[in-house]
């Protein structure tokens, strides 16, 4: 989502931002996710590149390190509305990987 | 998409007949050009919205209709309240009643020519967009509750318009209905530095050249005049309407089985109107589109600001603002008789022909303008409601051009600098704030308008009435 908006490499991780989520199922978890980084980048006009998530029964617990927006540095192309539930999925393949696919509104 | 199951009817609108979940009919507008190069997930997401409760009548897909979210974008339809109808928070979308609104100038082409580059630099001064660009304007809670109830008609009281310009916009500039209380508290904060911004992505302001009329008379009536200059905003609600449309579809998807509602994809989440969260979004979507109404409106006193500091006695009046993502409550004949029913248009224009009863006296016997944005480099459109769009397709048309390939491809084909070089030689100035975002904009990402505005004449939705064609693109 961070590289829909602009480079990930570029943004600088001196600020962490706690957020905690719970959901009924885990395509909503994810769409809960996105949704309060979203908001986060909003309210707080701040970009997140780098990210710590544990999940459990429904509840993901997270850390998101960025900095304020830079608007010369960072020159973001998009901002994103919101997470859709188009296309949801979350799913583990036969061999183990984790699979998280959402489509995102800017 | 593959014509499989479409029986063509007429020249211009392809129909899918009700099978298996369909309760009602689909209709497409579109030629034979058009129909072919749509996305099959068009028919898809068009014949999801026909399973839902309570449609009344087919539901439409626009001339330049493409795969959404939910419903297609260019998607229409209407649902009855005393037969279970729905109203979907997926169906009007993130950015409830982004629109377009068209100002006129009375200034000639020369007149913007001698000053161009100057007054291009002073209008991306005065018109905040982009991301992280803030207004200048910040609201506490009680003035945004304000704001919510009133729409453009706040912003005028508030200094920021003039009381004609009320009458020039859809409802007159103020959405009845709204109830601010539904409006969250993260809503509030979303849009507290947000009142008069842009906004980003396919949003701008352009200052635009008449190039060709169709219809001499009704041009008239709308104020256009070829050879004139024109302005016109895209923008919506901003960070409420997409906090708003966030949490209502997270509610409706998760409520949608105790209202007995199967759907067949999660972003049609909607709840029955007659429900207690079907009658708080529709109170809070209110505020959205009133939102969208008041932002537009503080956008127009900034250009108006900018235009006087370059042209003495510029006074640019709204020729209309239309709205795209709504749903409204409004009265159709529909199998024969007239029903009270909630129609959402999302990425769809109201299109109302001469004689509706809802439109303000100016345009009562021509009919209401309808604006159509192109792309940066090509051309937008002032059509003409047309009476048959009443039993067509509710009094609706297409609302532009709509994207032919992703952001992502746009911005792998060209870089920002390449595509302002390009349009500069074309004699179209632009500004944004982002390279990337103008790449991604690229008028080649675009379809090609005119075929839609042709179809949707062609068809009986709308009449052409202006050609016009960007002179000062300012990007969010």
């Amino acid at each position: 989502m961070t590289a829909s908006m602009i480079d990930p490499e570029e943004v600088g991780t001196r600020e962490t931002v706690r957020i905690v989520c719970e959901a009924p199922d885990r395509e909503m978890l994810l769409v809960d996710w996105l949704n309060a980084l979203v908001y986060e980048m909003a309210t707080r006009s701040m970009v997140f590149g780098d990210f710590s998530v544990s999940l459990s029964d429904g509840r993901l617990e997270a850390e998101a390190r960025g900095e304020p927006i830079d608007i010369a540095r960072h020159a973001p192309s998009v901002e994103v509305k919101g997470a859709t539930y188009t296309e949801l999925k979350v799913t583990r393949g036969n061999d183990g990987v984790w699979t998280a696919q959402c489509i995102i509104d800017v | 998409m593959d014509r499989t199951g479409l029986n063509q009817i007429g020249d211009y609108a392809w129909r899918i007949d009700p099978a298996g979940e369909m309760r009602a009919p689909a209709i497409i507008f579109a030629d034979e050009a058009l129909i072919d190069d749509m996305d099959d997930k068009v028919r898809e997401q068009i014949v999801n919205v026909t399973t839902l409760p309570g449609i009344v009548g087919p539901a439409y897909a626009m001339p330049d209709a493409h795969w959404g979210y939910g419903f297609p974008i260019g998607g229409v339809a209407a649902f009855a309240p005393e037969e279970g109808g729905v109203i979907s928070a997926g169906g009007v979308g993130f950015d409830i009643s982004c629109g377009v609104r068209l100002l006129a100038t009375g200034l000639s082409r020369a007149d913007i020519e001698a000053v161009k580059l100057n007054f291009a630099h002073e209008l991306s001064r005065a018109i905040p967009a982009g991301v992280g660009s803030k207004g200048r304007i910040v609201l506490d809670d009680d003035e945004l509750d304000a704001m919510l109830a009133g729409g453009a008609g706040w912003a005028v009281r508030q200094g920021w318009g003039r009381a004609e310009d009320l009458p020039r916009i859809e409802e007159n500039g103020t959405m009845r209905g709204a109830v601010p209380e539904f409006i969250s508290a993260k809503a509030h904060k979303r849009q507290r530095k947000e009142m008069g911004t842009l906004g980003s992505g396919n949003h701008y302001l352009e200052v635009q050249e008449v190039v060709q009329i169709y219809d001499v008379d009704v041009a008239r009536r709308f104020g256009l005049d070829a050879g004139r200059i024109v302005a016109m905003i895209h923008c919506g609600s901003r960070g409420l309407g997409h906090q708003i449309g966030t949490e209502f579809l997270r509610d409706m998807a998760i409520s949608a089985p105790e209202h007995g509602i199967r759907l067949p994809d999660r972003e049609l989440a909607c709840a029955p109107i007659e429900s207690d969260l079907g009658q708080r979004y529709i109170g809070a979507m209110r505020a959205g589109i009133n939102c969208a109404l008041a932002n537009r409106q503080i956008l127009t006193h900034l250009v108006r600001k900018a235009f006087a500091g370059f042209f003495a006695g510029a006074d640019l009046p709204v020729v209309y603002d239309v709205s795209h993502n709504t749903c409204k409550e409004e009265e159709h004949v529909i199998d024969g008789r007239m029903r009270r029913v909630f129609v959402h248009r999302k990425g769809a224009t109201r299109a109302l022909g001469p004689g509706a009863s809802q439109l303000p006296e100016a345009f009562v016997d021509c009919g209401q303008p309808v604006i159509i944005g192109g792309s940066m480099g090509t051309s937008s459109f002032v059509l003409v409601g047309d009476a048959r769009s009443e039993a067509m397709s509710l009094g609706s048309a297409c609302h532009g051009a709509g994207r032919a390939m992703s952001r992502h491809a746009a911005a792998k084909l060209w870089k920002g600098r390449q595509v302002q070089d390009a349009l500069a030689s074309e004699g179209i100035i632009v500004k944004s704030p982002s390279s990337r975002g103008i790449a991604e904009e690229a008028p080649g990402a675009y379809k090609n308008v005119d075929a839609v505005v042709e179809v949707a004449e062609k068809a009986g939705l709308a009449r052409r009435v202006a050609r016009l064609k960007p002179v000062i693109c300012i990007k969010g």
